[in-house]
């Protein structure tokens, strides 16, 4: 954790951070004056996936102590698309500066949730069910690794074959 | 009216996030992503207090839908945190990336906790 940053070999197609303006040092000391358009994207980005993940929970809810399907299907699938966005945002697609803190931070961060993830796993295991609370712990770590995994993988397979 | 509280809640606790790593990178000039982890842990710890205000009957469902759903919500995240950690076992930080796995649960569930006890402890 106190390692510098310089130790870890980075190429240039692999030094994209979610937040753009963080990649570099000299980057990351930029005043935040001139920065509002990307707080506010991030803003927009982050009440439509915040509705988004309200409207899965509306249309398959949760029963008290049940396996939460729902928030593990929405952070599932909110790390494949993080996968996918990133390989193309990164390699491909010369997208305008605002698109990557709209989409990645915004929409897909207000999508995806830790803190209801968290207190789900505590709910269970408050609630006598700590087998399944635990199974619910593993199963979005897994699930989630797995999806962003697998995205990067397959988009970078389809764009190599692709540029063939 | 409760589309209306996710929205608001989702509109405040994005940009948090985003403002915080700024703030918590520009501190730390370091692989580890500290800035996630510090949204992360945050906000499971309000939303501890949500809940456990909940539970006592002090926090409306109006209350628990801005702060809990829209806000803690959007504060927290899971693809930024899931694509964090494979950039760093991409990069050959693997160790990094395993300490980043177990500390956000370990932090993350520990704040939730805290989080319930101090919310009982005041509201019930």
């Amino acid at each position: 954790m106190g390692a510098p940053r310089s130790q870890v070999t980075q190429s240039a197609d692999e030094a994209a951070d979610i937040d753009p303006d963080l990649q570099l040092p000299a980057q990351r000391q930029m005043p935040l004056r001139g920065q509002w358009s990307v707080v506010g994207v991030v803003a927009l980005g982050g009440a439509i996936g915040a509705s988004a993940r309200y409207g899965v929970a509306q249309i398959w809810p949760t029963a008290a102590g049940g396996f939460p399907w729902a928030t593990l299907w929405t952070n599932a699938m909110g790390c494949a698309v993080i996968g996918v966005f990133m390989v193309v945002i990164t390699d491909v697609w010369a997208a305008h500066q605002l698109v990557r803190p709209f989409f990645g931070t915004g929409v897909l961060g207000g999508f995806t949730t830790f803190s209801t993830y968290a207190v789900d796993v505590e709910k269970l295991v408050d609630g006598r069910a700590a087998g399944r609370g635990l199974a619910y712990l593993g199963a979005t770590l897994l699930a989630a690794m797995a999806a962003v995994w697998l995205a990067v993988w397959m988009t970078r397979r389809v764009l190599e074959w692709r540029a063939r | 009216m409760n589309w209306l509280l996710v929205i608001l809640g989702g509109a405040i606790g994005a940009p948090l996030r985003y403002l915080t790593d700024r703030a918590v990178q520009q501190r730390h000039d370091t692989v580890f992503p500290w800035g996630t982890f510090t949204v992360n842990v945050v906000g499971c710890l309000v939303l501890g207090l949500v809940t456990g205000a909940a539970v006592a009957g002090a926090a409306s469902s109006h209350l628990q839908l801005l702060l809990g759903t829209g806000l803690c919500g959007a504060l927290t995240t899971y693809s930024t945190f899931s694509y964090e950690t494979l950039r760093l076992t991409e990069d050959g930080a693997k160790f990094y990336a395993a300490v980043n796995v177990v500390a956000s649960v370990v932090a993350g569930l520990g704040a939730v906790f805290v989080g319930i006890a101090v919310a009982e402890a005041l509201w019930a």
